[in-house]
């Protein structure tokens, strides 16, 4: 390490020493309401998809149990449902009230993407209510179809938000006046370069938390000897939906790791923790960048960043001395981000050897896997996908910094400049705090309820009115 | 263009007004319904016709959002960097409702649905008093057009506290009249009446209040007074006209005819509000034109209103005639 090079970054934390008091808050609040947000996301996403597999089951082959499943499952909806909608509704705020000099300069451009999620958003409300205020009153089959609406829009809406996201990093399909947006092409702002791998990404992602979570709930059933029909098909459905989608998503993750390090090397290198530019890159797992720019710990893979980002030990890897200093992020950033990106794989690889798992025990017995063991690794999917998903936001949103539109504006200049934020944030974690607590409360009050009364016929859906609508038809056959 | 995009945003603000109004009141009488006996069945009635279409209504907040920060991005960050205690306060009001709302509804002790129900009452009297209060701000010309205007006397003057006050009264009568109607097309004689008579109460509060507030317009927003007894006076009087005849009707007419009137009344006197600050956005520095994003944008937004329109109205259409039709149920 070079005097001049130490030198760098005691500037770069010189800079950042000079950030607008509400600089602060305002990320803390940002990041703390989007990662609470973004657990109920899958459900309003992917929830519905597996939501319908059941009821398909139910209505089509006369499943009494998978009808039961559908219906609860739907109930839990309508909570998540509420919630996300909610604190989703504070995200919008916030870009206000945190963020108004973003929105004052490039709203007529990052808005876009979400006037069109607005769309989304309306269809996902209306069907929703339908489905879960329609179990009793409407026919079974249209009953099902409404709620194809809400997974297509789940679909819509995953990209609108993603679009936005994408943009952020590569921002593009502006003209610049003054520093003002004198041009927009609306669809080259929403159909950025960012815009497919990470949408595609997030969106698989919804289905494996969406699958594994509510897996997991019975196989935690499972292990306490509940193993009846019901559980059995309450874990098949959603963690096959998981399992079959994590494989893929690997393939889409390491897609878009090679867009990233063609498109955002500043990020790259960030997640490859890499102070100097050069080739025979190692992969280095775990480990931190210390304030003077040398990797400590961690393990080194001789050239496997250079072989994961361009298939030859040879390909040159952009490292952070290429960042001019006054937008170099810090090595704690660094660190984080390069962490986080850790973790997301490693999660991921331990999900996909879950699937596997099963796939054999499936392959070879047409049954889930006998051991304990995987009942337990199963009941704690759900956690691990929710992490590698808090861990992919992680490094995606801290791997941008200092920029909020990258090349374009700085976090720093895109804060408010006024009022007590801290007093703001505190009043969100309290009503965060409670609300989250008040889900969990809500939400075991519902499972015992259902577990004190594990037989019931009367609650099954259409259950009054089908047996009459199956018979006049049958009455009036010869 | 830009006008043709001003009133798609009116729009939102319209029905988010109206429908979101509704929901909003609802939680005025559940607030106000008494004992956990009391105030028992009118809270059933208010579950029963709120739950499966509240969501729906709010989405008309973030159109109206998104449209804004989309279409005139300078005109909303204008207004977050004011308001943003008020705002900021709304929004955690607007978590607390929602949330309260869907825990009570799956609750089944008394203790758990005393807190919840407390939670999503209480939040919805103060939620629209903020929007209300914001409405003022802007109405009076309180937010400078570059933001930074003055964080407590935006909304703490008298035109603000008009608009709160207005606003929590004026989603009482609408869920009043609402919920009047509910009862008569569910047969619940007493329950129609114990609505009715709020009912009556409310519209008194919005007409005492008006009536008031024209004083106050005159001495705090002059403009904004000039307007509404000039070019906006047809909406004026028609809302004071449905809004009457909602309530001689109120006995007597179909709960459709109800609705209708009462959400006429309320949305001509919103429109009317747009009507006088046209063609200013804010106050009387900031023209439309001025405040709108470059020109392809307002055509995208215009066209996916256009989308929304085909997509969202049938669908809504769809949602409120089976709610009508007694098809969505919970339990």
């Amino acid at each position: 390490m070079t005097s001049a090079s130490l030198l760098s970054w005691a500037d770069a934390r010189a800079v950042l020493a000079s950030d607008p008091a509400q600089l602060l808050p305002a990320r803390q609040q940002m990041a703390f309401t989007l990662a609470f947000h973004i657990v109920l996301v899958p459900f309003g996403v992917a929830f519905t998809f597996i939501m319908m597999i059941a009821n398909y089951q139910g209505v089509r082959r006369g499943d009494r149990d998978a009808l039961l499943l559908a219906e609860r499952w739907s109930r839990v909806a309508a909570v998540l449902f509420a919630v996300g909608a909610v604190s989703g509704t504070v995200l919008s705020f916030e870009l206000g009230l945190l963020w108004p000099r973003l929105m004052g300069r490039f709203g007529a451009a990052y808005g876009i993407p979400f006037v069109v999620e607005g769309i989304f958003f309306f269809l996902e409300a209306i069907f929703v209510a339908i489905y879960i205020y329609g179990w009793k009153r409407l026919r079974p089959w249209p009953h099902f179809w409404t709620g194809l609406p809400v997974v297509l829009a789940g679909i819509g809406g995953t990209a609108s938000v993603v679009a936005a996201n994408g943009w952020m990093n590569l921002p593009g399909g502006i003209t610049l006046r003054g520093g003002s947006v004198a041009d927009v092409r609306p669809l080259a702002v929403f159909f950025n370069r960012a815009f497919w791998y990470e949408s595609l990404h997030m969106l698989l992602a919804a289905y494996i938390v969406a699958g594994f979570l509510v897996a997991g709930v019975y196989a935690a059933g499972m292990l306490k000897g509940r193993r009846d029909r019901y559980h059995r098909l309450g874990f098949l459905i959603p963690f096959t939906v998981a399992a079959v989608v994590i494989a893929p998503q690997i393939f889409v993750g390491d897609v878009a790791a090679r867009e990233v390090f063609k498109n955002e090397p500043a990020k790259f290198a960030a997640i490859e923790m890499l102070s100097t530019t050069g080739d025979h890159v190692p992969e280095t797992l775990g480990g931190v960048l210390s304030p003077d720019g040398r990797v400590r710990y961690g393990l080194a893979i001789p050239s496997g960043a250079s072989l994961l980002a361009g298939f030859s030990r040879s390909t040159r890897v952009q490292g952070l001395d290429a960042v001019p200093v006054e937008v170099r992020p810090q090595p704690r950033l660094v660190s984080i981000v390069h962490l986080s990106f850790d973790v997301m794989v490693g999660s991921a690889f331990l999900l996909l050897g879950l699937a596997a798992w099963f796939a054999l025990g499936w392959w070879r017995r047409r049954d889930i896997p006998r051991s304990r063991w995987f009942l337990r690794c199963a009941a704690l999917s759900g956690l691990v996908a929710l992490v590698s998903l808090e861990a992919g936001w992680v490094v995606t949103e801290v791997g941008r910094q200092p920029w909020t539109v990258v090349g374009l504006l700085l976090t720093r200049d895109a804060v408010a400049t006024s009022g007590n934020l801290w007093l703001f944030f505190s009043g969100t974690l309290v009503i965060y705090v409670t609300i989250g607590l008040g889900t969990v409360l809500v939400l075991r009050i519902m499972h015992r309820r259902w577990m004190a009364r594990p037989d019931e016929e009367v609650e099954v859906p259409y259950g009054p009115e089908r047996p009459a609508e199956r018979a006049a038809p049958e009455v009036g056959a010869p | 263009m830009t006008n043709l995009v001003a009133v798609v945003l009116f729009v939102g603000v319209v029905f988010y007004a109206v429908f979101g109004g509704a929901d909003f009141g609802a939680g005025f009488w559940d607030l106000t319904a008494g004992g956990a006996e009391a105030g028992r069945r009118p809270r059933n009635l208010i579950d029963h016709s709120i739950g499966p279409v509240w969501e729906a209504n709010h989405v008309w907040l973030i159109y109206c959002l998104v449209v804004l920060w989309t279409a005139f991005p300078r005109a909303f960050a204008a207004i977050m960097s004011t308001l943003y205690v008020p705002l900021g306060l709304a929004a955690l009001g607007i978590v607390l409702r929602g949330s309260g709302f869907a825990f009570r509804k799956v609750s089944v002790r008394t203790a758990e649905q005393r807190v919840t129900g407390a939670a999503f009452a209480a939040s919805s009297v103060i939620t629209p008093f903020f929007f209300g209060t914001v409405a003022g701000a802007i109405a009076s010309g309180r937010v400078p057009a570059d933001g930074d205007g003055d964080p407590l006397r935006s909304w703490l003057n008298p035109t603000s506290a008009l608009g709160g006050a207005l606003a929590v009264v004026v989603c009482a009568y609408l869920a009043a009249v609402f919920l009047t109607a509910e009862a008569r097309a569910q047969a619940v004689p007493d329950l129609e009446g114990w609505f009715r008579r709020r009912a009556m109460v409310a519209a008194g509060g919005a007409g005492v209040l008006s009536l008031g507030g024209i004083a106050i317009l005159q001495v705090d927003a002059h403009r904004l007074f000039e307007r509404l007894l000039g070019p906006a006076v047809p909406l004026v009087l028609i809302s004071a006209l449905t809004g009457g005849a909602a309530l001689v009707l109120l006995r007597s007419a179909a709960p459709r005819l109800l609705r209708v009137l009462a959400v006429v009344a309320v949305g001509a006197v919103v429109t009317g509000w747009g009507v006088a600050q046209y063609p200013y956005l804010l106050g009387t520095h900031l023209r439309i034109g001025a405040a709108a994003a470059p020109v392809p944008t307002l055509v995208a937004v215009t066209a996916v209103f256009a989308a929304a329109v085909l997509l969202c109205v049938p669908s809504l259409g769809l949602l409120y005639f089976l709610q009508q039709r007694g098809q969505l149920e919970s339990e």
